[in-house]
């Protein structure tokens, strides 16, 4: 690996240096390049499409499993399915994340669709990073799709962060929740210059006590324009609250369309929505503590997507 | 110290302050009192910079910082407590200690100052300023950002206001501490006898006027026996 690619792995998995604690795989440019497995972790390569399959043994506790992509070659389409088993009452670290640095004027993209399977009592903390760089013309895009089914018991918190350098992107996080599970979902992306980001969630609460959390948190500068798009539908006793706030700087757009299904009288639905510029009085504030209104207006968004 | 000079403020055809002049000298402690709408609030906003005055000047240690932005007279030592708090989403009280003090403080010096303002410090510092906070907290929040500056001037602008009398009598303490937590010169706006009692000089406005002003010992009573506001617990004479 080149020092592009360790840097790009560093902007993703913030580990620095290129070892992982944990079973890992590294791909790069469409194919796998390094892999690790531990005696509770397997790591197998499809056979019908490219991807992988981790395997989780049961009650395996507090692993890491880190799967990284890396794109520096302008041009490439790259489409890759890793599937996760996470065994009965196993407890593990997921980190995924990809990093596209293109120089030249041919569009990179990668399309990461991941399944996560929990078995009963597992749990998952998956999170992902998306970054992109270069000084080419060419499009960096990433269009990410998850899938999270959860057996009694089970519960998975995800956090997916885009700050920086993605110029489309369309990520889908689909969720199918039986009894006593819980799906926390916390997003964040910032947009600038003429960046495009759709955000699709859904998911089905169809386990009784099975709930869901979803906050997305986004700032969309210049010309960029985001959209949140979210669907929780409740079909017994379940909570589901999906929470959706944005910053608007410049030109920037933002539409957040919600919808709540409760298909049962004890589902207990709620969305919020909150579009804005950045509030005078936070301003004034920071100003008053000595930061000029620049300095302030960093500090705001600082927090907001931390 | 801080020296007003006749300044005047109109909005809408409504004159705010009226030729207001003042001195304030060095390492006092002063409040303002007087009825609602008399231009207290609009006076000490013209001392931050949030407000500029239509004329007249603002000059911290013989400087003229009249033209000044309000992040330029904050790092001149001009600090600022909010009559309503600011909430942040995402920033936590640490982060906005940090962002006050200007510098690197570590957890232990935050927990620090949050103490001075009677907060558990373990079950404050790392949440966030947001709306999961009560009045009472973003007050004491507010005023440990504003003493954690060690500003040469600092301004309180009507901190009782706002929150309920129950947080009130925890938070007077706070205030009748002030001294200890806040380095330099203090102006406070009030109602509050508790907190005029406590200072070595009052002002009195009105109508967008310096009506008064003069050692506590010389104006508490004046100001408690006539009140220009029902607020301090008199009669209100019209």
């Amino acid at each position: 690996m080149d020092k592009t690619d360790i840097s790009l792995l560093e902007q993703i998995t913030d580990i620095q240096g290129e070892t992982f604690e944990g079973a890992y795989n590294i791909r790069k440019n469409g194919k796998g390049v390094e892999r690790k497995v531990t005696d509770n972790i397997n790591i197998v390569t499809k056979k019908d499409v490219s991807g992988i399959d981790i395997y989780v043994k049961e009650n395996t506790k507090f692993e890491i499993v880190h799967i990284p992509v890396i794109i520096t070659e302008s041009g490439l389409n790259d489409v890759v399915y890793n599937d996760f088993y996470i065994g009965k009452n196993a407890n593990v670290y997921i980190i995924a994340g990809c990093g596209i640095h293109n120089d030249h004027h041919k569009d990179s993209q990668h399309d990461g669709i991941h399944r996560f399977f929990l078995e009963e009592g597992a749990k998952v903390k998956y999170i992902e990073k998306h970054y992109g760089e270069g000084t080419g013309t060419g499009k960096r895009i990433l269009n990410p799709v998850t899938e999270v089914h959860l057996k009694k018991g089970s519960s998975l918190e995800m956090e997916s962060t885009q700050i920086k350098g993605v110029d489309s992107t369309v990520r889908e996080t689909r969720g199918v929740l039986e009894d006593d599970t819980n799906f926390i979902v916390t997003e964040k992306i910032m947009t600038h210059g003429m960046q495009s980001a759709k955000t699709i969630f859904e998911v089905e609460l169809n386990g009784r006590n099975s709930s869901t959390k979803v906050t997305s948190r986004s700032v969309a500068t210049e010309n960029s324009i985001q959209q949140f798009q979210s669907k929780v539908t409740g079909n017994t006793e379940c909570f589901g609250h999906v929470e959706c706030d944005a910053i608007i700087k410049d030109e920037g757009k933002v539409i957040a369309i919600p919808e709540i299904i409760a298909n049962n009288v004890n589902a207990n639905l709620i969305h919020e929505a909150a579009i804005g510029k950045i509030a005078g009085d936070q301003l004034m504030k920071l100003m008053t503590l000595g930061l000029n209104e620049k300095e302030a207006e960093q500090a705001i968004i600082d927090g907001f997507l931390k | 110290m801080l020296e007003i000079k006749d300044i005047c403020f109109t909005r809408d055809n409504k004159k705010i302050l009226n030729h207001v002049s003042l001195n304030i000298d060095t390492d006092k402690f002063v409040a303002i009192t007087g009825p609602n709408g008399s231009g207290k609030s609009t006076l000490v906003k013209m001392i931050m910079g949030i407000e500029k005055p239509d004329t007249g000047k603002v000059l911290l240690e013989g400087k003229d910082i009249t033209n000044l932005s309000i992040d330029e007279r904050a790092k001149l030592g001009i600090g600022f407590a909010f009559q309503q708090p600011v909430k942040f989403k995402g920033i936590t009280v640490y982060d906005l200690l940090k962002l006050s003090s200007g510098k690197e403080i570590n957890k232990s010096e935050a927990c620090e100052i949050l103490s001075k303002v009677g907060l558990c410090a373990k079950e404050y510092v790392d949440r966030e300023v947001n709306n999961s906070l009560s009045g009472g907290e973003l007050k004491r929040i507010e005023i440990a950002t504003v003493a954690v500056r060690n500003s040469k001037f600092t301004i309180f602008d009507e901190p009782e206001a706002g929150i309920d009398l129950w947080s009130f009598q925890s938070l007077i303490k706070i205030f009748e501490d002030m001294r200890k937590i806040v380095k330099g010169t203090t102006l406070i706006i009030s109602h509050q006898e508790r907190i005029l009692n406590i200072a070595d000089e009052i002002i009195l406005m009105k109508s967008g006027e310096i009506e008064a002003q003069g050692s506590k010992e010389k104006l508490l009573g004046q100001v408690l026996e006539k009140p220009t506001c029902c607020k301090l617990g008199g009669q209100d004479n019209g």
